[in-house]
């Protein structure tokens, strides 16, 4: 199979301009007759059911949470990156579209990132007309924030929750649309599989989570916002019910998945402190424009600390190891996500981890308080401190938080072409589900613009061009043979599930893939813990097949039927991601291999032989996935060593 | 009566015309209320001349201008128009707010809210048999619908009133109705001020402070003359 | 440490409910609330029962899935936190811990601890958004948002819609979540515009779904996850008392030609 991304030719500047004139339009009358299936209520999806309902078209919108406004996006806490220039510090379109590309090591195409760039404008004003409370001046006016390592300050934000207030904002807009009749809404359902007829996506299966009937519907396309994968490594900061099957599902129907091992390691969160922990919660990124982050520089102090003898500010200045602002002193504490997040995991495993699990560091705010006053800090992290005061039971005003890198955010997913369109034509995947404009390292506050920019601006666009042909196609029956075969088929999987009749709980074998996961192809990879895993996973997978245990029926409420097609999904999915990693023979981004590293640790990237996006093709369950390549051609930067030295 | 005018009103709120949202019978409500409480301020000060040594005669002047004044009797319909909206809107209410919880909890809510908020409609009942009382002793007598005591006229209202309050336990009852009145004001008039939307972060600290003070003064002022009667007659 | 749990244990929500008790022991009070339900459940399967049902997704406090009404208050035992962000340290060891869903005629038990709280949707598709569509918008900056009033509106629209509050209230009464989206939309300018058009079409639809009327005793505001102040309320009641007596009859106008 040769991938197409079918990049509009051009200047880079122009591309979208003209791909957009050029683009088939659907005539009003004609929109009316032609159903879309959105799954997924977060700022992808919500945002592009309430744009393709505006548009006029008829729209089914999907999720399993019990309304739109829970889906996860609603937990990002940073803000949200446009190129307004606002400060006039000397942003632009064109410097927002480089420092993603090199953001994400040069793992991304460039005509989808100028045109993300190109549209976070509109994004901002939307959002503003919506009513979305951004922070403002007192003049009245947006303010910003630099975030995560930027050198501008192009990060629009509403406290420590604009991921939240985005949302709303969305979900005001599918709400309004819900309202006029253009959009059904289909709460409560976990979608199961894609029905493809003919070549076509044209519709789904999906379970109705509080009676349990299998359900059909059709539509004459399908859009995935489904989020990312990162449960796979079962303690993450993903809600608990985030998952992968949605896009696994279209995986096995056709769809290619791409670079699925970019997984991102997000440097602040709260560390895991016991065996039952269910979740890892994290701590805004902003965090670290103020605070220091340090363990200490000698072993005996760590003794001490972890025994509880000392108290951090018990350690002097002179002792203390800043080993960000040491390394790197141009960027310091403000360093990529994935170069904070190894440099933390570097620490720790030489022992100097300050928790008595020896995984965190310290994050401190005693100099940025003293600098800036406590009232200054309070109105810039106030809620951040609360939250995490509540959890920790510690006030981050008086000792230093103590933080370590979670999974946070999956940089693969299903690969799309330009109009973010699947390999499966009328398949479309959009946002975090897709496999993104963020190459193999994502910045802060560009998961909210992505998402938001796909959904409101560019899939409602691109949709056009396809269904443009579709306008003579009739509704499609739900009654057909194959939406009969493959709800047979999925009833089939779910009785199979149910009667497994094993021993063990679903989460006993999630922690377990989980741990695996982590520790084979997480922060660090290794090609003898990668091909350990490829021997674990099938092994645990069979495992799970034989012994698990669900209690309840098919025909009713049940959460553990839930977890368990999830669970089994993911245990597909690591072996993908295992593969994937392993087939990446160089360090970029979030995956980092230990054998390609300077004589610094830093990570050695390979653009001679890897400059391309790994596409893998679904070919049955008895055979390996195929590796197909996307090269990535760059004709605008020209792709260098980052470095934040 | 009640249940007949409250079945009554049910029927009149199903009537298309007229069919107000929960917040305008609030409102109805507490405007209703904001009257009556206007009110027990002129009643209490009527009352309060009962102590003055001169054998009722200030009081009783002040009784027959109220009931004689043409423009105070037209007041006296309002007064009981607006007795009634609120009695009975406060009756609809709460039937509704009961029937929006049909399964209720098995253990008792704990949420550290002002304890008596919740109990208006109790208060507000131990008022209306009050209220029930108060006319058939007086308004009742006044217009011939009951007889008076023998000895006592039926535009005698300060000997009515010093033959109610020569029993203790009418005295003692008294007493405690206005305690129970007290603690139905001090809710109800911020209470009104909120639900007329008039809630300001300036100046609700205010509003609730001279409401406290309003109702314990309407509430004791009350009190003091059956006291009086009881420690010095 | 150890509990004794008494849960409200219902098959679907044409089945009746009893609640039942359950042991649990050797928590450690560092665990979250949801993490010893989860062992519970862990329990219960082992010994080949049936796990308990209850809401919760994001477990940071944000998305508003979690529900619970734990000893007596929504949201269990401390002020301005979610169930999610509650921890074993809130109780003691030996206590006895009654956890119920959520009661309202609106918030009907789809199993155990879960209810359905579309209501709160319904109400929101009523009007609790500003009719802009993505093309034409003008600039971000063209009109100037005092801060205070956009700080004001945030507060509002921290908003969880988990519907404590309607638990909370004597009266299961939604006040406090119409009034913190009417307030956050009629602070800003750009919510303005439809204002009078809002907070009526918001506060009919609620009267329908069966919530009950505010009795202005604030426990709304006392078990608010998020601490959104009554003084909502008082917005709400005063924009709704100006739009019926001060709006003009809305004109129906053809704009067909």
């Amino acid at each position: 199979m040769r991938l197409n991304a079918g990049i509009p030719e051009g200047p880079i500047a122009d591309k979208w301009t003209a791909y957009r004139s050029a683009a088939k339009l659907v005539n009003p009358n004609n929109k009316r007759k032609l159903d879309i299936i959105v799954v997924g209520t977060g700022l992808a999806g919500a945002s592009a059911a309430a744009t393709l309902g505006q548009l006029g078209y008829n729209v089914k919108v999907f999720c399993y949470q019990d309304t739109p406004r829970r889906a996860h996006s609603i937990a990002a806490q940073g803000g949200i990156n446009a190129a307004k220039n606002y400060p006039n510090d000397g942003d632009s379109v064109y410097r927002l579209f480089y420092d993603t590309i090199k953001g994400g090591d040069y793992r991304s195409r460039e005509a989808n990132v100028y045109r993300l760039a190109e549209v976070s404008n509109q994004i901002i004003d939307l959002c503003v007309a919506q009513g979305v409370p951004f922070a403002r001046e007192y003049g009245g006016l947006l303010t910003n924030r630099s975030f995560g390592g930027a050198q501008v300050s192009r990060t629009f934000y509403a406290r420590g929750q604009t991921g939240q207030q985005l949302l709303l904002g969305a979900y005001s807009a599918l709400s309004r649309q819900i309202d006029a009749g253009n959009v059904t809404l289909y709460n409560r359902r976990d979608v199961l599989d894609m029905v493809v007829v003919e070549g076509k996506a044209r519709g789904i299966i999906a379970r109705n989570l509080v009676t349990g009937a299998i359900e059909r519907f059709a539509a004459h396309a399908v859009v995935l916002a489904t989020g990312g994968y990162g449960n796979v490594f079962f303690l993450s900061t993903n809600a608990m019910g985030s998952n992968v099957s949605p896009a696994w599902s279209a995986y096995k129907k056709g769809a290619l998945f791409g670079n699925p091992s970019f997984t991102q390691i997000h440097p602040t969160c709260i560390p895991v402190h016991g065996e039952f922990q269910s979740k890892l919660t994290l701590m805004s990124e902003s965090l670290r424009n103020d605070g220091r982050i340090w363990v200490p520089a000698y072993k005996k102090d760590v003794d001490r600390l972890r025994s509880k003898e000392v108290k951090p500010s018990d350690i002097p200045d002179s002792d203390r190891d800043y080993y960000l602002e040491r390394r790197y002193p141009a960027f310091g504490n403000l360093v990529p996500r994935d170069v904070a997040s190894r440099a933390a995991k570097e620490r720790c495993d030489a022992g100097y981890g300050v928790s008595s699990t020896g995984f965190a560091v310290f994050l401190d705010f005693a100099d940025a308080i003293k600098r800036k006053g406590q009232g200054t800090i309070d109105a810039l992290y106030g809620n951040l401190f609360q939250m995490y005061e509540q959890i920790v039971a510690d006030s981050p005003y008086e000792t230093p938080m103590m933080i370590y890198p979670a999974v946070h955010y999956t940089m693969g997913g299903l690969w799309v072409d330009y109009e973010l369109m699947t390999t499966v034509p009328g398949l479309y995947a959009i946002g975090e589900c897709n496999f993104s404009d963020h190459g193999a390292n994502r910045l802060g506050a560009s998961a909210l613009m992505q998402g938001l920019a796909d959904g409101y601006f560019i899939l409602p666009a691109t949709i056009s061009n396809y269904l443009a042909a579709e306008i003579h196609t009739p509704r499609f029956d739900p009654d057909s043979s194959e939406f009969t075969l493959a709800a047979e088929k999925v009833r089939e999987r779910l009785v199979r599930l149910k009667n497994t009749g094993g021993k063990q709980s679903v989460d006993h074998y999630h922690r377990q893939l989980g741990r695996l996961m982590w520790e084979n192809c997480g922060m660090a990879r290794s090609q003898p813990g990668l091909e350990e895993a490829l021997e674990r996973l099938p092994l645990l997978r069979e495992e799970f097949h034989a012994n698990v245990r669900i209690p309840g029926s098919l025909d009713e409420y049940n959460p553990e039927l839930e977890k368990a097609w999830r669970v089994a999904d993911f245990l597909e999915l690591g072996e993908l991601m295992v593969r994937d990693a392993l087939q990446r023979r160089e360090s970029c981004g979030g995956h980092f291999r230990e054998e390609y590293q300077t004589p610094d640790g830093e990570a050695l990237r390979n653009d001679e032989d890897f400059t391309f996006v790994g596409a893998w093709e679904y070919k049955g369950k008895s055979c390996a996935a195929e590796l197909h390549r996307e090269d990535l051609n760059f004709e605008v930067v020209k792709p260098s060593q980052r470095s934040y030295k | 009566m009640i249940l007949f005018f409250s079945i009554a009103l049910k029927t009149y709120c199903m009537n298309k015309l007229l069919q107000f949202s929960s917040i305008t019978g609030k409102v109805i409500m507490a405007l209703a209320g904001v009257f009556l409480v206007t009110f027990l301020g002129v009643h209490l000060g009527i009352n309060l001349l009962l102590l003055s040594d001169d054998g009722g005669r200030s009081f009783s002047v002040a009784a027959e201008f109220m009931s004689s004044n043409p423009l105070i009797r037209i007041f006296e319909i309002v007064l009981f128009a607006g007795f009634l909206v609120h009695i009975v809107l406060g009756l609809v209410v709460s039937r509704q707010n009961r029937a929006s919880r049909p399964v209720g909890y098995v253990v008792a809510n704990r949420t550290e809210t002002s304890f008596l908020s919740k109990y208006m409609l109790h208060s507000g009942i131990v008022v209306l048999i009050f209220l029930a009382l108060h006319f058939s002793d007086y308004y009742f007598v006044k217009i011939g619908l009951v007889a008076p005591p023998e000895g006592i006229g039926p535009h005698d209202f300060y000997a009515m009133t010093l033959h109610l309050f020569s029993s203790t336990w009418y005295a003692l009852f008294y007493m405690f109705c206005f305690v129970l009145l007290g603690i139905h004001l001090n809710h109800a008039i911020q209470s009104a001020f909120q639900t007329m939307g008039w809630n300001h972060t300036r100046y609700m600290g205010a509003v609730k402070v001279a409401g406290t003070i309003y109702s314990i003064a309407i509430s004791l002022g009350f009190m003091v003359i059956p006291l009086y009667f009881i420690l010095f007659r | 440490m150890n509990y004794t749990l008494k849960i409200w244990r219902q098959k679907s929500a044409k089945e009746r409910g009893e609640m039942v008790s359950y042991q649990v022991s050797g928590i450690s009070a560092e665990i979250s609330f949801f993490e010893m339900l989860d062992i519970l459940n862990q329990q219960l399967i082992a010994e080949g029962g049936d796990p308990v049902a209850f809401d919760h997704d994001c477990r940071e406090g944000i998305c508003g899935t979690c529900s619970l009404y734990i000893n007596g208050r929504p949201h269990g035992p401390v002020r301005g936190v979610t169930t999610c962000q509650l921890h074993m340290r809130s109780f003691s060891d030996g206590e006895v811990i009654h956890i119920e869903p959520w009661r309202s005629k609106a918030f009907p038990v789809v199993r155990d601890l879960v209810v359905d709280r579309s209501a709160l949707d319904l109400i929101i598709q009523a009007g609790g958004y500003v009719s802009v569509n993505s093309g034409g918008i003008p600039d971000a900056n063209t009109i100037p948002v005092p801060k205070h009033h956009a700080d004001t509106a945030f507060d509002a629209a921290a908003c969880i819609g988990c519907g404590a509050c309607v638990a909370a209230c004597p009266n299961a009464a939604a006040m406090l979540f119409v009034s913190a989206k009417v307030s956050h939309l009629s602070l800003l300018p750009q919510g303005k515009a439809e204002a009078v058009k809002r907070v009526q079409k918001m506060v009919a639809r609620m009267d329908e779904l069966g919530f009950g009327n505010c009795s202005n005793t604030y426990a709304c505001e006392v078990e608010c996850p998020k601490l959104i102040s009554v003084t909502n309320i008082a917005r709400m009641n005063r924009e709704f008392l100006s739009a019926k007596l001060f709006s003009e009859k809305e004109k129906i106008v053809r704009d067909s030609i």
